[in-house]
């Protein structure tokens, strides 16, 4: 049984409560406020999807192998599923600040993969160096990208690819 | 009696809250039903609020804008409301949570309630969630991207949702989805989960008295007031925010992302879900033994079936040929052994059969009325001194033993709800001048009803009823916990004072 105690006090007591409540919420609604980046940095971003090349190339039937298809199913080219993983290397100023193999996803490695990588950098003038082998077939990377970006403070530096346009920096 | 830090620290709060605000009002016994009310000004405020908001990647910030600066007086006040109420419910949720575990309420036959909660917790940050984008400044890019890296560190998915905001290829279309998720999913899915969460009780409250609803919400309007919900600079795709004002309640999950990959942060959030999920079998209780319904002395009354706090007794047609329409079954996986429905069963009566055994229609085999009556009948036989008082207790609330004194022996039941009130008539039959009921503080029950159950039977407001031959004047009702002794002692002392003058005044009415 509570203890007994006068309505207007009980008032006062009930406002004191009242006001620790909306305290606590008032506080953690906004507080304490988290800092991203630094007034004198910008962020690295690297996000695209690409799908490696095939293994393998895609072979051209004979006459006589599509013969023995049934009629619905003769398509002109062999083409195994599986794809060649994707090496990707960034580096920023000469230091290597990403380098990693991907495999293609899938149960038969047959998907293209996701790229993405962030980082906090400072602004200014970098030098970015993009490098992309995408085939198990050829020597070296397929494709190579060198340029000189102004990075603005706050600035998200985005590092797309496409395989028309290799890697696209903006 | 030593009681566990965390049980007194809880017992500490709420009895400051029960000097606060009253046993009625005390903000810790209506957590659920605040709650619930709560979610009432959401959705009010919610309503009003999707009205003037712009449903677009275009639009949305700036009609938060408007709401915020131009109709500062309704649609900000409105939007302050909405999100210092969903503030409140986290807190109210957690509240509510400690409770149950500093009060043992959480394992055995409850286990059901405890399990089905946990995920209604993340259902409503995860509600909130979805709040933050719509405003879609840079909080709302920051959640974003921060949630879709957890969306994309899910197994099975294709990875590609963080690449879609960071690379500016999210949509109207995808906004929309989200819009159609706060306003209409999600909170769909939690009324349902609400409702399973509760499926395991009976007499389920959801409006806490008007008293506290008319204080929160004045509370949460002065905070609308005084501090209104602003927003941040809008969302832009090509910068990265470097200051934010962060929502504790629901994004405490996303600075971690900053340190964190998107797969540690869902390891942490699923090993803390399971382990808060398993907390019934990691701290096990074990619960007593359940009601047994002997038919031969039930008449399908159905008085346990309205008093079970836990929806385990089920009224059915009767099986066994007598004359009565109907029995009772109970379930005993849904039985909480609390031994309600003992007390509220008129077969309970220790007047029925005087000599031989007493059989009631549904009993406890831990403490069958049969025993509550002999040893009411034991303790008052071994009581000498000229004013005898009977304290029943409860195992939950203050030990009666406790309260042993020259003029007083305690007798604990299961809860204080299982004491018919044909035994206190009983007892003052038997040699009692006085009978007190202890148990579990007023409005806090360890089996959700029992003590208000009693104190209503004992008020002839609920059946079965105190007869009108029990001499109110010689029966006290004084729950409390166990760190309540000398408060109910000092009733105790009174209350024998009381019957001191009582037996005086009887004498002199004798003499005259």
């Amino acid at each position: 049984m509570a203890a007994e105690i006068n309505k207007p006090l009980r008032y006062i007591l009930q406002a004191i409560n009242y006001s620790v409540f909306m305290a606590l919420i008032w506080y953690f609604a906004t507080a304490p406020s988290i800092r991203i980046i630094e007034d004198d940095e910008a962020m690295l971003t690297m996000a695209f999807a690409h799908a490696g090349e095939l293994r393998e190339p895609c072979r051209r039937l004979s006459q006589e192998e599509l013969n023995k298809l049934a009629p619905n199913m003769r398509k002109l080219d062999d083409c195994p599923r599986e794809r060649s993983p994707v090496l990707i290397e960034m580096l920023l100023d000469g230091e290597p600040v990403y380098k990693k193999q991907l495999d293609a996803p899938g149960l038969y490695n047959d998907g293209g993969v996701d790229v993405y990588f962030s980082q906090t950098i400072k602004a200014g003038e970098h030098r970015i160096i993009l490098k992309m082998d995408d085939s198990v077939r050829g020597s070296g990377f397929e494709y190579f990208t060198e340029q000189t970006v102004d990075v603005v403070p706050a600035q998200i530096l985005l590092v797309g690819f496409n395989t028309r346009s290799g890697f696209v920096v903006r | 009696m030593l009681v566990n830090p965390v049980k007194r620290a809880y017992l500490m709060l709420e009895s400051w809250f029960n000097l606060s605000f009253g046993t009625a009002w005390n903000p810790l016994y209506h957590l659920g039903t605040l709650s619930f009310f709560l979610f009432w000004v959401i959705l009010v405020t919610g309503i009003y609020l999707f009205i003037p908001f712009h449903g677009s990647l275009e639009g949305a910030h700036a009609s938060v804008e408007w709401m915020t600066n131009e109709q500062w007086y309704i649609a900000g006040v409105m939007r302050s409301l909405h999100r210092y109420a969903s503030d409140a419910v986290v807190i109210t949720v957690l509240l509510h949570m400690f409770k149950e575990v500093a009060s043992s309420r959480f394992q055995g036959f409850r286990w059901f309630s405890w399990v089905t909660g946990i995920p209604n917790l993340w259902m409503i940050i995860t509600i909130g969630v979805t709040g933050y984008w719509l405003v879609w400044d840079e909080l709302a890019q920051y959640v974003a991207i921060g949630s879709a890296r957890l969306m994309d560190a899910v197994p099975l998915l294709t990875g590609a949702m963080t690449r879609n905001f960071v690379s500016g290829e999210m949509t109207d279309r995808f906004f929309i989805l989200i819009e159609f998720l706060h306003l209409l999913g999600q909170p769909l899915l939690l009324v349902f989960m609400l409702w399973i969460h509760v499926k395991r009780m009976s007499n389920v409250e959801i409006n806490p008295p008007r008293g506290l609803a008319i204080g929160t919400l004045l509370g949460l309007t002065v905070l609308s007031l005084i501090k209104p919900a602003v927003s941040h600079a809008p969302a832009d795709l090509t910068t990265v925010p470097q200051i934010l004002n962060i929502d504790w309640f629901y994004l405490n999950v996303y600075p971690l992302l900053d340190i964190w990959s998107g797969e540690s942060v869902w390891i942490l959030t699923i090993v803390v879900t399971v382990l808060l999920m398993m907390l019934p079998w990691l701290i096990p209780k074990k619960d007593g033994e359940k009601a047994v319904v002997d038919l031969d002395h039930c008449n399908g009354c159905g008085l346990c079936f309205d008093d079970c706090p836990f929806d385990a007794i089920t009224v059915q047609a009767r099986t066994d040929g007598a004359k009565f329409e109907h029995e009772v079954v109970v379930n005993p996986s849904l039985c909480g052994a609390c031994g309600i429905c003992a007390g509220s069963c008129p077969s309970s009566n220790p007047f029925r059969t005087p000599k031989g055994e007493l059989k009631t229609g549904i009993d406890m085999p831990q403490f069958t009325a049969d025993e509550m009556r002999s040893q009411t009948k034991q303790t008052l036989e071994s009581m000498h001194g000229e004013i005898k008082i009977l304290v029943f207790g409860c195992e939950h609330g203050l030990n009666a033993n406790r309260l042993d004194s020259e003029y007083s022996k305690g007798m604990s039941l299961i809860c204080s709800g299982m004491l018919p009130p044909t035994l206190v008539e009983y007892a003052l039959k038997h040699g009692a001048d006085g009978v007190m009921v202890t148990g579990c503080r007023q409005n806090d029950c360890y089996f959700r009803f029992g003590n208000r159950w009693t104190r209503l039977r004992f008020d002839g407001e609920r059946k079965p009823a105190l007869r009108g031959r029990a001499d109110r004047q010689r029966i006290r009702i004084h729950g409390g916990a166990e760190t309540d002794k000398n408060e109910i002692k000092a009733d105790l002392k009174d209350f024998h004072q009381h019957l001191v003058e009582l037996k005086q005044a009887e004498r002199t009415e004798a003499d005259d």
